[in-house]
């Protein structure tokens, strides 16, 4: 087989599986370079499963709406893998009238770009979920939230960009890109070169030193976010949760077990070593004291498990999508800052979509490579 | 492990064996049949049969069937086991109740 097709992506996460499988499934030939052993090694599958609309940016928040309304339910269907894709709901806490302020200011700006979210207070959270805790005193509530598997999301379109012609190729370390008449072609790596009419890059972290071998930077740095997982247990609710400061989130899964994520504050600050995903010693104690305030009644649960991961925080907090003026040829995908599964399959098919036909349905033009600006 | 790796490498096609329902991981219960299937789907490495089918992922954490998986998937793929990676241990050792992980930070104990 050749090193060449009509697309390269940089990236073998779930952006660039689901990119290929958007691609794959027109016809466009594509091949996927993924620098580590793994499919999906990075943030895709060490993310909280999150499905959710509320909390986020409104720049971002149309392309999440659009997701959820026409993908994420017929998603597991056309991966033929099960998704376990709940939409029941995303409960986003608060306990002080500091978490007050920032979910209201959350909640009014989502709502003014039309989603379905709203304040509720204590009483009316635990009508939603009896199980939580009275230091829970308001919430954003947002009924067509809700959570997946991100591990069998991930790999289902792998699965299927794969059977569909896709070619991966994993343990192929891309040192740099490179112009070719002016246009982003080649795709060199430590043993191979490889070309495209078009290079996605989706590298999550590795993607600030990869577009800076073609003159483009993106902003962003290293944070590390871990999670943990209990034995399973008997079915208690079905909401995706998350707090006013994003510090702690979860949710049961279809296998019983319940996968919550959480920080120690001193994130930033763990380890230098980003190709180690491996916990701070620190934080899995804090994520079970977060959890056990929140849920009393989970104090028994036994942790099976506990793991880590590294996001590629952008400056601003929402990914760079789209092209680049100066770099024709390249397509940017990174900077997803941590909440980058849910929009996944939406991201994947927009860029196919950008890749084949030049245009998006849904406007990213708020995500450009070139919205960042100095304060003053 | 760490070189590289074609996913679309021909492997031969999926034949059924008579030992496929045959559990081998028993605390998520995954069959011998449901693994092979899992690397012709192209989870050729440990690490992603067991994101893909739960393999190694119940309470027990592998301590089981790990070996047993690895020796399918080579078999599969047909390579020697030695060339798969060893399975990712991850803290606890033994799974142990939230309020007890919790403790670690009392002050005087």
């Amino acid at each position: 087989m050749g090193n060449c097709a009509d697309v390269v992506i940089v990236g073998g996460g779930i952006i660039g599986c689901s990119t290929a499988y958007y691609l794959a499934k027109q016809g466009v030939s594509v091949i996927v370079l993924e620098g580590s052993d793994h499919i999906g090694n990075g943030g895709s599958s060490r993310n909280g499963g999150g499905v959710r609309q509320s909390g986020r940016d409104p720049r971002e928040l149309p392309l999440a709406m659009f997701g959820i309304k026409n993908f994420w339910p017929t998603l597991s269907e056309e991966l033929e893998v099960d998704c376990e894709y709940h939409q029941d709901g995303n409960l986003r806490l608060g306990k002080t009238e500091k978490h007050k302020e920032i979910l209201e200011g959350l909640t009014s700006r989502a709502a003014a770009v039309g989603l379905d979210v709203r304040m509720i207070d204590g009483d009316e959270v635990r009508r939603i979920n009896p199980y939580l805790s009275k230091e829970v005193t308001c919430a954003s509530w947002c009924p067509t939230d809700g959570h997946a598997n991100p591990l069998a999301t991930t790999l289902g379109f792998y699965k299927m960009a794969r059977r569909m012609g896709a070619r991966f190729i994993t343990g192929e370390k891309v040192a740099g890109l490179k112009k070719v008449k002016g246009s982003v072609r080649k795709v060199i790596t430590e043993q191979n070169t490889y070309e495209g009419e078009t290079v996605v890059l989706a590298a999550g972290l590795a993607s600030r030193k990869l577009a800076a071998t073609v003159g483009i930077d993106v902003p962003m740095q290293p944070v590390m976010l871990e999670a943990l997982v209990t034995e399973a247990e008997p079915h208690m609710f079905d909401q995706m949760l998350g707090t006013a400061e994003a510090d702690f989130y979860g949710h049961q899964t279809k296998h019983g077990s319940f996968v919550f994520g959480g920080s120690s504050g001193l994130e930033g600050f763990t380890k230098d070593d980003t190709a180690l995903q491996a916990n701070y010693s620190l934080t899995a104690p804090c994520i079970c004291r977060g959890i056990m305030k929140y849920f009393p009644d989970l104090a028994d649960a036994k942790i099976v498990r506990t793991w880590a991961g590294w996001m590629d925080k952008c400056a601003d907090g929402v990914p760079v999508l789209g092209r680049a003026e100066e770099t024709p040829g390249l397509v940017l995908a990174c900077g997803f800052s941590g909440h980058g599964f849910g929009i996944a399959p939406v991201v994947g098919n927009q860029l196919a979509e950008l890749v084949v036909t030049g245009k998006t349905q849904v406007d990213i033009s708020a995500l450009r490579y070139d919205r960042f600006r100095a304060k003053i | 492990m760490g070189q590289v790796n074609d996913r679309s490498r021909d492997i031969g096609a999926f034949v059924e064996a008579p030992d496929d329902d045959m559990v081998i991981c028993r605390c998520e219960e995954i069959t011998k049949g449901e693994i092979r299937r899992a690397v012709h789907d192209g989870m050729f490495t440990l690490t992603e049969v067991r994101r893909y089918l739960r393999t190694g992922m119940g309470l027990c954490q592998g301590q089981t069937c790990a070996k047993l998986v690895k020796g399918i998937v080579a078999r599969e793929l047909g390579v020697s086991p030695a060339e798969l990676e060893p399975a990712t241990s991850r803290a606890p050792m033994r799974p142990i109740e939230m309020r007890v992980f919790a403790n670690e930070a009392k002050e005087g104990e």
